[in-house]
């Protein structure tokens, strides 16, 4: 066992990791030659990030042997680990909010050279030469604090191409990027690989996966179950081994002719970000709004709750009137808002699982001003075992739940309030294929029970799964109204693009 | 007026430092209004003097802030170390050289640093709960082994010391000023503590490590090594001012300084440093010092009773860190 795979750069064996009470990775192998493209599929907590920490020596494996260009590595750390040349994009990003973009960018690299002094200048030279690379545009000198969601993630992605890499891993590169940053950095990876660089991919947007790899690995429970060459799988292949079983397509179905209106929304405009804004929600309707990133679908989201203040026009639940601008007035009107970025903000990762579902219920559950805390708890039971969440223990803390799991709390959380409408933006971001597939059960649930609901994405299929309507957004201007049930997949993307 | 506008940085009218040196001149034009003498060589003096020890323990006050911690037990530090400094001159050699006593007591303060350094870093208990129990046991070691006395005769190079001046004189208007080279050893520190913080791979590690520790760990900053440092550096920034106040006050006093952690931590927080680390400024903090020192010293002559200080400086802190984050939220809710 102990001699080496001479070809690999990195050979894991027998891998196992333990936390207390829960096996993350029982005995898995995993190898990636140089400059070869690998994917790491697996449903949502198979242990997909743990083997990501473990390579790149932020976790120590409970047991196993890592060789990194056949020599055995032990007591590996994060220094040592990319001193070798393995750089990682987390799932989380991993920035320092307080620090500037180019410094972001540029510190591994100044630490890696262990300089003493810190070059600013090469900071941002290097900052700037990799964010060309990407074919991005960030302002150098901004925090990573203030940028968007997508911002932070090419911030990540930038990072680790600025050092001289000869592995990059990246731990669902993808989860907040449109189909144009797709593009370009998948366009990256292949340039990576014709300069010998080797890539291990995560995604659970299996279109991308077979897009760019030539060898898949997937994961389930824990456990390697199926590795081999790319051509040999197709999408549905790859469910089947991740899910252990097949996913029936589905359709939704017409919503009553005798429904309301529930949600107007009357020319709303602010200025430079979205304009004329026009459209309802019929009870029992599930509408679409789809556009690129920066065509203002998310600021038009916020501020159907309230988070962002238009600068005129208005928002009508059940002939009332909603002041703009203001969350607390649409959260009692019982519209609810799930945000994008939900990994990073809204959740409290080092509170238990169950508090953070119940911690919007506390009014519902409180009499003469104290909690019953054996109603609230059930009921956020009862949401967590419909999504599924895969945890050794509600009253565990969030962040030892795997990046999707934690998605499926906060979702949990918005649900459990029981909306009118629900504006759920990216709703099944990060979380894996089976699972995706409940989320869209849920969805169409919820609307056949009543609730009026906004799913703002970018992600096709899951539109044409899901939408009644789909409005298309450009430029801050409602483009296009497509009907769900009367489209491909080829078409909308046509008519997205155009 | 916008183009005047542009030529400030972004965030400039926001910003604590901002609002801070307006309030400064604010409080400067005030006085001198109803007191034309308010604005002398001999005021000015007077307050640089009285920001020596302030400023120094607020530039180490900040630094922990900055690296997400906080500390208050620097002033048991500068009280120990300059009252065992003084002790161990006098009983082994008293004509010791000004600048082997400093040594000395910067030595003592970094050791004592240390020790809440190994607590934090190496044991990784929390700062404040750590600092809180080492400001107690420091003053009290110091009170029960080494002595409780104040003590005036000071070895007679820190009585020199306090003598060495760069300029003195007296006013058209008769009043004595002078300027002490105490006021070098805050510049000293100034500098030296940007250079750190602004110009070496370590000093931007403190800011990473206050910004995101898990981030930091996984970057491959040494993190138990920044920490350190930090708790080091400043226990010997304590030292230095500890002994500065003992030479420039010509008294080792064990009972003084502890209650002053509150006041210097205010300042530095005036300054825009954010208690959940990752920011801070050297200005800020500089800035923040010189209105504290201002409220302390010269609220009579606006014509507030000094029984109003910590009133005023209260006042100063809620709306001088309300404003700024009221505002912040405002843009970011706008920016959305
Ligand atoms: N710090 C921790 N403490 C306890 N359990 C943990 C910890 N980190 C991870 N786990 C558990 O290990 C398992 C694997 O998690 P991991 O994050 O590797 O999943 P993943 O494959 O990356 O999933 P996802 O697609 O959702 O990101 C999960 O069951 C998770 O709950
Ligand atoms: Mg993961």
């Amino acid at each position: 066992m102990a001699s080496a795979n001479p070809h690999a750069f990195i050979d894991m064996k027998g891998i196992t990791k333990r936390y207390a009470g829960v096996t993350a990775l029982d005995g898995v192998d995993f190898s990636v030659n140089a400059g070869e493209a690998v994917c790491l599929v697996g449903e949502n907590g198979s242990g997909k990030s743990t083997l990501i920490k473990i390579l790149s020596g932020v976790e120590q494996p409970t047991d196993g042997e890592i060789f990194i260009n056949g020599e055995q590595r032990f007591n590996l750390d994060p220094r040592a680990s990319s001193a070798a040349g393995v750089m990682v994009i987390f799932q989380d990003f991993s920035l320092f909010p307080n620090l500037s973009v180019a410094e972001n960018i540029a510190f591994s690299t100044q630490l890696s050279k262990q300089n003493t002094l810190f070059k600013k200048r090469n900071a941002r030279d290097l900052a700037r030469s990799v964010l060309q690379r990407i074919g991005v545009d960030i302002p150098l000198d901004t925090r990573v604090e203030s940028l968007p969601v997508a911002h932070k993630q090419l911030v990540a992605i930038c990072r680790a191409l600025a050092c001289e890499a000869r592995l990059i891993i990246m731990d669902e590169p993808t989860t907040a990027l449109t189909e144009l940053e797709v593009h370009s950095l998948l366009e990256i990876i292949r340039r990576l690989k014709q300069d010998g660089v080797a890539v291990v991919f995560v995604s659970h947007k299996l279109a991308e996966v077979l897009e760019v790899s030539e060898k898949v690995f997937i994961l389930r429970n824990g456990k390697n179950v199926v590795e081999g060459p790319a051509t040999d799988f197709d999408a549905a292949s790859l469910t089947r081994h991740m899910t252990g079983r097949d996913l029936p397509q589905v359709t939704v179905s017409a919503i009553s002719e005798t429904s309301q209106t529930l949600l107007h929304v009357k020319d709303l405009t602010k200025a430079g970000v979205f304009e004329d804004i026009n459209f309802e929600l019929r009870a029992g309707e599930i509408l679409g709004i789809t556009g690129l990133l920066g065509s203002g679908r998310t600021p038009l989201a916020k501020a159907l709750f309230g988070l962002t203040k238009p600068d005129s026009g208005r928002i009508t639940m059940d002939a009332k009137v909603i002041p703009l601008g203001d969350p607390l007035a649409s959260a009692t009107a019982r519209i609810g808002y799930v945000p994008e970025d939900r990994l990073t903000e809204g959740l409290f990762l080092t509170q238990s699982i169950i508090r953070n579902v119940a911690v919007g219920r506390l009014t519902a559950h409180e009499r003469y001003g104290f909690l019953n805390m054996k109603s609230l708890n059930a009921e956020a039971d009862i949401w967590l075992n419909r999504l599924k969440v895969k945890a050794p223990d509600i009253e565990a803390p969030v962040q030892s739940l795997s990046g999707g799991n934690q998605q499926r709390v906060a979702l949990a959380r918005w649900l459990a309030r029981a909306p009118r409408v629900l504006v759920l933006n990216g709703p099944s971001v990060g979380v894996d294929v089976g699972s995706k597939a409940d989320i869209h059960n849920i969805i169409r649930e919820l609307a056949a029970s009543g609730i009026g609901v906004i799913v703002i994405s970018d992600d096709l299929p899951e539109l044409l799964a899901t939408c009644h309507r789909i409005l298309v957004m450009r430029n801050g201007k409602i483009t296009d109204e497509i009907k769900g049930a009367s489209i491909s997949e080829e078409e909308l993307a046509h008519r997205l693009a155009s | 007026m916008t183009r005047i506008i542009k030529l400030f940085p972004k965030g400039f009218f926001t910003s604590n430092e901002t609002l801070v040196a307006v309030v400064i001149i604010a409080f400067c034009a005030i006085a001198t209004l109803s007191d034309p003498l308010f604005f002398s060589v001999t005021t000015v003096s007077d307050l640089l003097r009285a920001s020596i020890v302030l400023g120094i323990f607020a530039i180490g006050a900040m630094l922990v802030l900055v690296s997400g911690g906080i500390d208050v037990s620097f002033t048991a530090v500068a009280v120990s170390a300059m009252y065992m400094t003084t002790v161990f001159s006098l009983g082994f050699w008293p004509d010791m050289p000004w600048y082997l006593i400093f040594t000395i007591s910067i030595f003592l303060g970094a050791c004592l640093g240390a020790i809440n350094g190994v607590l934090i870093a190496l044991f990784g208990l929390p700062t404040l709960i750590v600092t809180l129990g080492t400001l107690s046991v420091f003053r009290g070691f110091l009170l029960t082994f080494v002595g409780s006395e104040r003590i005036s005769a000071l070895p007679p190079e820190m009585r020199g010391f306090s003598r060495m001046v760069i300029a003195r004189g007296t006013t058209e208007g008769g009043s004595f000023y002078s300027l002490p080279w105490a006021v070098a050893a805050l510049v000293f520190v100034v500098v030296l503590t940007w250079f750190i913080l602004q110009k070496t791979v370590l000093g931007r590690s403190i800011f990473a490590i206050g910004g995101s520790l898990e981030s930091a760990r996984r970057v491959g900053i040494n993190v138990r090594a920044v920490q350190f440092f930090v708790y080091v550096y400043v226990g010997a920034l304590a030292g230095l001012a500890g002994i500065i106040h003992a030479s420039m006050g010509r008294m080792a006093d064990p009972f003084s300084l502890v209650g002053l952690e509150l006041s210097v931590i205010a300042a530095v927080v005036l300054g825009g440093a954010r208690l959940i680390g990752g920011y801070g400024t050297l200005t800020g903090t500089l800035l923040g010092v010189a209105l504290i020192i201002l409220v302390q010293n010269s609220l009579i002559v606006v014509g507030i009773p000094s029984t109003w200080q910590s009133v005023t400086i209260g006042m100063l802190i809620l709306v001088g860190t309300g404003i700024p984050a009221y505002q912040a939220k405002r843009a970011a809710a706008k920016a959305a």
